[in-house]
């Protein structure tokens, strides 16, 4: 004790931060939040991530697609142009979407096929071989194979395989119209060089169905004949070389007769019948040839805007289905897990006597009685509303059981919180990453049943304004063996949307549970 | 545990009885039509005069209930086959349905549980991934996509089967003939794409958790081989929630499924709600309604049941 501490004068010390302010440090990275980590977290999830884009992609196609289309709206309709492949103008040089079936034919299915082409070129009854008419702009015949030979017996049967533009092959109709719009049409080829009308076809023992426009060349018992050579009727067969004879109307002087008065009174009412090419008169009618990306449908709607009708409305109602749940099974859940007892008890008892009744009952009972003064989608909506939302009140109710004792909730309690900001300021937002999930899961679910129900035809939605995926499929359900575009791209399109929905949703849910961080490294 | 099956059972009849006076107000409210020929008209008026129908709600109900448990009689079938008691139109129905689901669960259940092990056993490797892949893809896709593909290809393309089921006079008046079981192959296929998938997967989440519990170490530590472990301690706690799972799914075959039935022609329950829907059947409708619910409640609760006997940690009714 002996050695002294030296004195250190007063005024050698001073304050280190005299005069400065201090401060907790600000941090130099940016926090993390819990939607922020689970942002982060769906976009490692590849599949995912791919599965939202393509939902990105449906989504504008069904809202895009209708915009695109500038000539014409979903209610465009050609009952002639019904059924019929998918045909794309700029497609069709390349062999694919060219509106084309690959068919059988017989010997005078082909030749029945190719005279269309001929008979299009045949305006004028010249005179057009069969080589000439292949050449022609309208030959249904996109493809024709090397002939297969048959011998019974004597007779020698060649059958062809090919492909025909469906289109095209309506070839040529007989139609009403007046002297106006048969002026129209005459000023409309002067115009555009292109021929509409065709001359009339007499209806003698040569022609064998007088109501088909197609039967413009001589034919016996569908076998197209040739008469130039004397008395006997020679029968011909399909070569390139061939010439079809016409079968034209002629007056006797004998220039070909393009109209026939069938009725009507005065001059402005009369009408005339006329055969006219449908190709040609479609493109008089509507100014543009028919380009149906993904051809047309049972009825002749475009199916690609259908279809963007049928998105549409399953999008919508999947949405706001689960928005609507969000926010009934949100409250409902809430009330029931923060409150417990006799209320949970009593409110358990109410879902569960929801819950047991069948969705179908639900939704076929809502049809009956509603659609009629309603409509069919806000009583689809209507349906889902009455039990959709009560798998969401459960899982916030045991969201709630789980949060509602924790400490903070104590503390918020004991600050003097009341019952309301304690449930949506405290204990809601730490469920709702869970919420959204099943959320986001209600939507494939209810994509799925509202194609279902409608495929079923309980809920009706085949109107010219509105329609739904599952009706499409529907009305392709007995015919879509032969016409196979009507069943693929309606079930690529549902089936897209249920897998990528789903893969969305699983992601979300990873993505939102926080007991898989860094699981996946 | 008696005791809380006996009130589980109480409580779904209570349930049922609720849900019934739901579904039979609403269904009595929707106006009944009459068919066009006057004679046969009068006779079905007269008759429903006489059964009550024109009374106030509530006294058709009670009308409704007595019926039913005096004479177990739900009401009358009108025009899908005249005058028939309900109750005997739908169990008519009853076998084609339970035959067509019962294949296809007995069908999948294997495959789908073999599939969904081994695809737990190779977790996180390509095995796994594959198959995890594919059970998502069949999972999503509806079934009656599946419908239209196996039709497309079985018998359009490939000839083997046939385009829908066999009328019951076709296939020798059984429907348990063999030729009867060839025409349903295509539905049964069908509808197992989606089951097997769903299984797969379920069976997949369950095994993958109870291989990584500590138990398995313990089994691993104590001289087990992998495949003992797995087999004896691992499989079987999985199987704590598949069975149950099973269970309900056995119990849902009496529902069936609507649009498989629609496509492929199978006259049974399914097809009959459509009917009665579509030929204003209303009793019908309603006694297949009661049907739906009751099998649907049946199904619930059944497999909460069926913990308590499965694993015997689980106590149930208790507290």
């Amino acid at each position: 004790m002996s050695e002294r501490i030296p004195v250190i004068p007063k005024e050698k010390f001073a304050f280190v931060n005299e005069g400065a302010r201090m401060h907790d440090k600000v941090f130099d990275d940016k926090p993390i939040s819990y939607f922020k980590d689970a942002w982060l977290r769906f976009r490692k999830n590849r599949a995912s991530v791919i599965a939202t884009v393509i939902i990105v992609m449906i989504i504008l196609y069904a809202f895009l697609m209708p915009l695109m289309n500038t000539r014409y709206d979903s209610r465009f309709m050609d009952p002639y142009y019904a059924k019929k492949a998918p045909r794309s103008l700029v497609l069709r040089p390349l062999g694919i979407f060219d509106g084309g079936q690959d068919r059988a034919f017989s010997e005078k299915g082909l030749i029945r096929a190719v005279a269309v082409g001929v008979g299009a070129e045949n305006w004028d009854g010249r005179g057009v071989t069969v080589e000439e008419g292949l050449e022609s702009y309208y030959q249904p015949m996109l493809k024709i194979s090397d002939p297969v030979e048959k011998r019974a017996g004597k007779n020698i049967t060649r059958n062809y395989t090919g492909r025909v533009d469906v289109f095209l092959e309506v070839g040529f109709l007989y139609q009403s119209i007046m002297q106006s719009e048969y002026a129209k049409i005459r000023a409309w080829e002067e115009e555009t060089g292109l021929h509409v009308l065709y001359p009339l076809v007499e209806d003698n023992s040569y022609n064998t169905d007088a109501s088909d426009a197609n039967n413009w060349y001589k034919m016996k018992k569908n076998t197209p004949v040739s008469t130039a050579g004397g008395g006997k009727a020679k029968e011909l067969s399909y070569e390139p070389g061939l010439i079809l004879e016409d079968n034209y109307k002629r007056d006797a002087d004998g220039n070909l007769i393009y109209y026939e008065y069938t009725g009507g009174g005065s001059l402005e009412t009369a009408q005339y019948r006329v055969r006219v090419l449908y190709y040609n008169y479609y493109r008089y009618r509507n100014g543009f040839e028919p380009n149906y990306i993904f051809g047309t449908d049972s009825q002749g709607y475009d199916l690609s805007l259908r279809m963007a009708g049928g998105i549409q409305l399953s999008l919508l109602v999947a949405v706001c289905v689960s928005v609507i749940n969000f926010i009934l099974g949100a409250m409902y859940g809430a009330v029931e897990g923060y409150y417990g007892g006799w209320v949970d008890m009593s409110l358990e008892r109410l879902s569960d006597i929801l819950a047991g009744i069948p969705f179908i009952i639900v939704a076929t009972l809502f049809q009956i009685h509603l659609a009629a003064k309603v409509g069919p989608v806000p009583s689809l909506l209507f349906a889902y509303v009455v039990t959709g939302w009560i798998g969401t009140a459960a899982r916030v109710r045991t969201q709630f059981y789980r949060f509602k004792n924790q400490e903070y909730v104590m503390a918020a309690r004991t600050l003097g919180a009341r019952d309301r900001r304690i449930i949506w300021k405290h204990i809601f937002p730490n469920s709702l990453g869970t919420i959204i999930t099943s959320s986001a899961l209600v939507i494939p679910g209810v994509i799925n049943s509202e194609s279902m129900l409608s495929y079923l035809g309980i809920v009706k939605l085949g109107s010219a304004q509105a329609t739904s995926l599952g009706t499409l499929l529907a009305d392709a359900s007995s015919i879509w063996t032969n016409y196979p575009h009507l069943m693929i791209f309606p079930a690529i399109v549902l089936s897209l949307l249920m897998i990528c929905f789903n893969l969305f949703g699983n992601g979300l849910r990873d993505a939102f549970n926080p007991s898989l961080r860094g699981v996946e490294e | 545990m008696t005791k809380y099956v006996l009130k589980r059972v109480v409580l779904m009849f209570f349930t049922l009885i609720i849900i019934m006076t739901i579904e039979f107000v609403l269904v009595r409210l929707l106006p009944r039509e009459l068919p066009t020929d006057k004679v046969q008209a009068a006779a079905i008026a007269s008759r429903w005069e006489a059964l009550g129908y024109n009374q106030p709600l509530m006294v058709q109900y009670g009308i409704y209930l007595k019926n039913i448990v005096t004479q177990w009689d739900f009401g009358t079938s009108w025009y899908i086959s005249f005058r028939k008691p309900a109750w005997d139109v739908l169990m008519d129905r009853l076998l084609p349905t339970v035959l067509v689901n019962l294949y296809s669960l007995l069908f999948s259940i294997p495959i789908g549980i073999l599939l969904g092990i081994y695809a737990a056993i190779k977790k996180n490797k390509w095995q796994d991934s594959f198959i995890s892949t594919l059970v998502m893809l069949f999972v999503s896709i509806p079934s009656y996509v599946y419908a239209f593909l196996v039709q497309y290809f079985f018998y359009f393309k490939l000839g083997w089967l046939p385009l829908q089921v066999y009328a019951l006079a076709d296939a020798g008046n059984s429907w348990v003939s063999g030729k009867m079981f060839y025409s349903m192959i295509a539905p049964v296929l069908a509808l197992s794409f989606g089951e097997i998938a769903g299984l797969c997967r379920f069976t997949r989440a369950e095994l993958t958790e109870t291989l990584t519990s500590d138990y398995m170490l313990l089994a691993r530590t104590k001289g087990l081989s992998r495949r003992q472990a797995t087999t004896r301690h691992a499989l079987r706690n999985a199987m704590v929630p598949i069975l149950p799972m099973l269970i309900s799914s056995f119990i849902g075959i009496l529902g069936g499924s609507m649009i498989i039935e629609q496509i492929f022609s199978i006259p049974g329950v399914g097809q009959l709600y459509l009917k009665s829907i579509n030929l204003f059947d209303y009793d019908v409708f309603m006694m297949d309604g009661v049907f739906y619910t009751f099998v649907g409640l049946l199904a619930g609760i059944v497999v909460d049941i069926s913990y308590g006997f499965i694993d015997p940690r689980i106590r149930m009714g208790e507290r």
